[in-house]
Parts: structure tokens; C-alpha cells; sequence
């Protein structure tokens, strides 16, 4: 993975820039306006949020407001401990995406960089492990958890949710591993560094590009999770997390939409931050999983 | 696992094993075990072990009765089986499920290729529009996704009525109409996925390659079928699949844009109708059997795909 594809790939952008196709002003317009359509859902809920009640529930709906308000916010941030709610969605994400990394950090390098017995097993067990859809266990895990006492509280939620993103984060930082020359490795050990040393301080930071992008799937799963919340937190709401906070606003005959639109504007917000800011080793991250 | 490797994009040559240097293979012993007991572990009580309880539940009669504590779960073999087989709706539910995910998986993947490809044919500015816009989406939580969904498709106040001047029609009403309004929620948040991943394998494509059938005179579509599909395969293997799990398991958008099924449950999909038997009515046996079922139609897909990866001679 050094030097051939490095080589082809700067081949590959000296050939795009000169002799490409020339670009069409029609297809740069499709994608614009492409764009526009799968931007407007969220900006119709900004702008929803922001409304004041009388123009969201009008029969002429408008794509603007003049007079924006922050009353949705202000009836969202009322409610009873919704920055609780907030708190622990936001302890929740940030724990399963720090374990899950550390973890399947761990067990990626196990993987890529020894040969031992059961090594291909592992990894088939691991790609099945990934197609186990979640809400089927949703059943055992709830006795699992009252058994362990852990009902309505947090763990249930975090637990499960590392669990569940660990084959998918393992499958996929693989590549990220065996990208690093086993040169390095030689070398490492050559100049006397132990084992640990060389994996915390020379490949941890090399994989660090790849541990984002994974970190992207497993903070989303545990930020969005709906299912769990709903099954694991029944009698506490005080350990509730978001998405149950938002359909407070939501009753299916009279949604209070201004509301809605806050709470879920609120909700989001954080995610597209997160994505933004990983957006460029995500999309190398996705190609460099799939070539691998 | 290995061998056969087949020619692939942009694929290194593989390099011969280093003769027993200190690398990977000296004292391989417990080293791995080491690195991979804490995966091992989670994955052994938290996955693992739940499938095994998903199974031996499905075995037993386990409402409420036995959840509070009082009675004994009593073993019913197969039963719960038996019962879905007998029940008409189970069959509906089921034969729904497939087919909607079918439809959510071929839509997602048709409108995921094809802005792939438009994406590779624009200048920076639409492509990064495009790319924000996909980002957007992907990140919106499917709660979010799907109560805003349902205001843009809300009969009194959203906009898309009026711009199609439909008056006060209901979407969520009609069942193939409820369902169209999930498939469009479904689709947009995740052809992004599919989308990125697709174009970041085709700009591994040799540009050569590209160039050579804009030479020969060959059509977009011709380019993509002919060139770009067969080369892509598996890239567009992994999505399909993903795609496939995920909408195969879809819950969030089901439970909250019909309401925990629609309308006399016209709208259930198995997830939600396992939940639903499960939590709702304390039927947690005949729950855990329909949980069953998804799994092994899942493990199924899971095999299909095993094999096309080893056709593919990729390496573990």
C-alpha cells in the first residue's frame, strides 16, 4: 500500500486535471440544484424552529420568516431537565465512541499485524457479528440488563451500543493498520522500543485518521438511538436521552411542531457539527476501507 | 480464506512475508489473545450471549405473567413458531418487510450511483454543495429525519401539499402512500452513504481507463455498466449489503412517521412488529421468535455476501 498506489495516484491527478472530460455547466446546475433538494428538509426545520407559532401553523406556508423568534427554543429549554436529557445523550455518544475506538484499536491491530490460529475465524465472526440486527436483542438485552440491575440507568444504554459498533469499527480500521509498513514496526523494535511503546506512541497516532472516521458511525448510532432508549429507560426519565425528549412535543393528533423543530434542531446540530469537522477523513476513511 | 486474488483496483502487490523477522511473526503466542480479550469480552456478553437468550426465549411462553416474577416461563418448543406460521398478519408483516426494504435498497442504490457519477463530472463548488447537502442528511438523527419528514408531508401545514397543490390530502392515511413517505425519509438519509463511498471508489479508478472509453465513444450509462460497475464491485457489493441490513431493520422511521405501524397496523414492518408483541402486548416468546426470523434472514444475506467476497478473492 506505499509507494505503487502513491505513485498511481498522483498519475491518476495529473491525468484528471489536464485531459478529463470538460466539465458541463449542465450537470454542475443538476448538482445544485440536487443540493437544494436534499438540503431543504433541514432547512425547512431551522426555519420552523424558528418561527413564530401563528406562521407555522398557517395554511400558506412560507419558505422565509420576518420575524424570527426564539420561543420554540425558549418552550424546548423550559422543559423539565431537557439539558439533562442533552447531558446524557452527549455522555452516552462520547463514551461508546471512546471505548469502542480504544477497543477495536486493539483488536484491529491483533488482526492485521499477527498470524495466529483462528485469525480468519475471528474475522468471519466478526463480519456475521455486524449483520446481528441490534433491535432483535433488543428483547434478551432488557432481561440482561434487569438482571444486572442496570435498567434506567445509563449503562444499558452505553454497554450495548459498544458492543454494537465494535465489529463494524474493527472491520473497518483493519485497513487503517495494514497500512502502516511493518518497515516501521522493524524499526521500532529495532531501536529497542517494547511492544507497548510502539503501539501507543508510533502506531496509535498513525491510525488516529482511521479512528475518526470509525468514530463517525458509532457516535451516530449512539446519538440516534431510539430503540433502547425507549425498551431500557421505562420508569426514570431523569436518565432519558434526547430523541425520547423530542417526541414529548410530538403527540401524533396535536404536535407542537415549533417545538418539535427546536428540539430537533437541537439535536442535530451537534452531528453535523461532528461531521463537518471529520468530513475530509471520513471520505478517505470510506475509500480506504472499501479498497482495502 | 485467501488466495485467488484477482485483479482489482489499484491493488498492491502483495508483498512476501518477511522470513521470521521480530515482526509479526515472533512469539505471536498471547499477544493477539491479549489485544483482542476486551473485544472478545464485550462482543461475548453483549452480543453473543443475547443471541443465544434471543434463541432459547423464542422456546418459551413468556409474557408478562412470567416478567413479573410469579410464574414459571414454561417450554413450548417450537410453538411460538408455530404460531407465527398460523398467524395471516406475521405472513403480511413479513412479505411487507422484504419488499419494502427491496424497494428502499434499489432506490437508495440507483440515486446513490448516479450522483456518485454526477459528482465525479462537476467542478469543486456543486461537488462540495452536493457533499455538505449528503453529509446533512446522513447526520440527521432518524427521529429528527422523520418528524421533520412529516411536517414537510403534513396535510394542514406543509409546504410540499401546496407546492403540488394537493389541498389537504393525508400522506400518512393511505397505506402505499404512508409507505412512499417513509421510502422518501429512508432514502434520503442514507443514499449519502452510499453516494461518498461510490464516489471515493471511483476516483481510485484509473483516469486511463475513463478516458479510454470517452475515446472509444462510449455513453454515460454505457461507461457506467460497461467500466465503472465491474470495476466497482466491491465497492457496490458492501453498500448493497449494508443497505440491506439497514433497511431491513428499519424501526425509527416506521414507529414514528405511522405511528407504531399505521393505521390498523397497515404500515408494520417486522421490527416494529416485534416490538410491538414484545413490549406492547408482553407476548416476549412469541417477540423473540419474529426476532429470530429477522436474524436468520440476515445471516442468510450475510452468507451471499461471504461468498461474493471470496469470489472476489479478497483476503481476511
Amino acid at each position: 500500500m506505499t509507494l505503487v498506489s502513491r505513485d498511481a495516484t498522483r498519475r491518476t491527478k495529473a491525468v484528471r486535471g489536464s485531459v478529463r472530460r470538460p466539465r458541463r455547466p449542465v450537470a454542475g446546475a443538476a448538482a445544485l440544484a440536487v443540493a437544494a433538494v436534499v438540503a431543504f428538509p433541514l432547512y425547512w426545520m431551522v426555519l420552523s424552529a424558528f418561527k413564530p407559532a401563528g406562521e407555522i401553523e398557517s395554511d400558506r406556508p412560507r419558505p422565509w420568516t420576518l420575524t424570527p423568534t426564539l420561543d420554540s427554543f425558549r418552550r424546548v429549554f423550559g422543559q423539565a431537565e431537557f439539558g439533562r436529557y442533552f447531558l446524557n445523550s452527549v455522555v452516552v455518544a462520547v463514551a461508546v465512541v471512546l471505548a469502542s475506538a480504544l477497543i477495536a484499536f486493539l483488536a484491529a491491530t491483533a488482526v492485521t499485524r499477527f498470524r495466529f490460529r483462528m485469525r480468519t475465524t475471528l474475522l468471519i465472526m466478526f463480519l456475521v457479528a455486524q449483520m446481528v440486527p441490534v433491535e432483535a436483542l433488543t428483547i434478551p438485552l432488557f432481561f440482561l440488563m434487569r438482571d444486572a440491575g442496570r435498567l434506567n440507568t445509563l449503562w444499558s444504554l452505553i454497554l450495548p451500543h459498544i458492543a454494537f459498533s465494535l465489529p463494524f469499527a474493527i472491520w473497518m480500521l483493519r485497513g487503517f493498520v495494514k497500512a502502516v509498513p511493518e518497515a516501521l514496526e522493524e524499526a521500532a523494535y529495532i531501536d529497542g522500543a517494547s511492544r507497548a511503546r510502539f503501539l501507543w506512541q508510533i502506531l496509535f497516532p498513525l491510525v488516529l485518521p482511521g479512528l475518526v472516521a470509525t468514530s463517525v458511525f458509532s457516535f451516530i448510532s449512539a446519538w440516534n438511538d431510539f430503540l433502547f432508549a425507549k425498551s431500557f429507560i421505562i420508569s426514570d426519565i431523569s436518565q432519558s436521552t434526547l430523541p425520547m425528549a423530542l417526541l414529548v412535543f410530538y403527540k401524533p393528533d396535536d404536535p407542537d411542531w415549533g417545538g418539535v423543530m427546536a428540539a430537533s434542531t437541537v439535536m442535530t446540530v451537534p452531528v453535523l457539527v461532528f461531521f463537518v469537522l471529520v468530513q475530509r477523513r471520513l471520505v478517505s476513511g470510506l475509500g480506504g476501507a472499501v479498497k482495502e | 480464506m485467501r488466495g485467488r486474488p484477482a485483479p482489482r483496483v489499484a491493488a498492491p502487490p502483495r508483498t512476501p512475508r518477511p522470513p521470521r523477522g521480530r515482526g509479526r511473526t515472533r512469539g505471536a503466542g498471547l499477544t493477539p489473545w491479549l489485544y483482542l480479550a476486551p473485544a472478545l469480552v464485550v462482543l461475548g456478553g453483549l452480543l453473543a450471549y443475547p443471541v443465544q437468550q434471543l434463541g432459547v426465549i423464542s422456546l418459551f411462553r413468556y409474557t408478562q405473567a412470567q416478567v413479573s416474577g410469579g410464574e414459571p416461563a414454561t417450554f413450548q418448543g417450537l410453538g411460538n413458531y408455530r404460531e407465527l406460521l398460523a398467524d395471516e398478519q406475521f405472513r403480511q408483516v413479513l412479505l411487507t418487510t422484504v419488499l419494502f426494504a427491496a424497494a428502499c435498497v434499489v432506490s437508495t442504490l440507483a440515486v446513490g450511483c448516479a450522483l456518485a457519477v454526477l459528482l465525479t463530472r462537476v467542478s469543486a463548488v456543486p461537488r462540495l454543495a452536493l457533499m455538505l447537502a449528503g453529509l446533512g442528511a446522513w447526520a440527521t438523527p432518524a427521529v429528527t429525519g422523520s418528524t421533520v419528514w412529516l411536517l414537510l408531508f403534513d396535510a394542514d401545514f406543509g409546504p410540499v401539499n401546496r407546492i403540488l397543490g394537493l389541498g389537504d390530502h393525508s400522506w400518512t392515511y393511505g397505506r402505499y402512500s404512508a409507505f412512499l413517505l417513509v421510502l422518501l425519509e429512508v432514502v434520503w438519509c442514507s443514499f449519502p452513504f452510499v453516494m461518498i463511498t461510490v464516489y471515493a471508489g471511483i476516483r481510485a479508478v484509473p483516469a486511463e481507463v475513463l478516458e479510454a472509453a470517452a475515446l472509444d465513444g462510449a455513453s454515460q450509462w454505457r461507461v457506467w455498466r460497461s467500466v465503472l460497475a465491474p470495476m466497482l464491485r466491491p465497492i457496490l457489493v458492501v453498500v448493497t449489503v449494508q443497505s440491506v441490513i439497514w433497511d431491513f431493520k428499519v424501526f425509527t422511521q416506521i414507529y414514528v412517521m405511522t405511528g407504531g405501524g399505521g393505521i390498523a397496523g397497515q404500515n408494520l414492518v417486522l421490527n416494529v412488529y416485534a416490538y410491538q408483541k414484545a413490549f406492547a402486548s408482553s407476548q416476549y416468546g412469541l417477540g423473540a421468535a419474529i426476532g429470530v426470523v429477522m436474524l436468520l434472514v440476515l445471516l442468510a444475506v450475510t452468507l451471499v455476501y461471504l461468498r461474493l467476497l471470496r469470489r472476489q478473492g479478497e483476503e481476511l
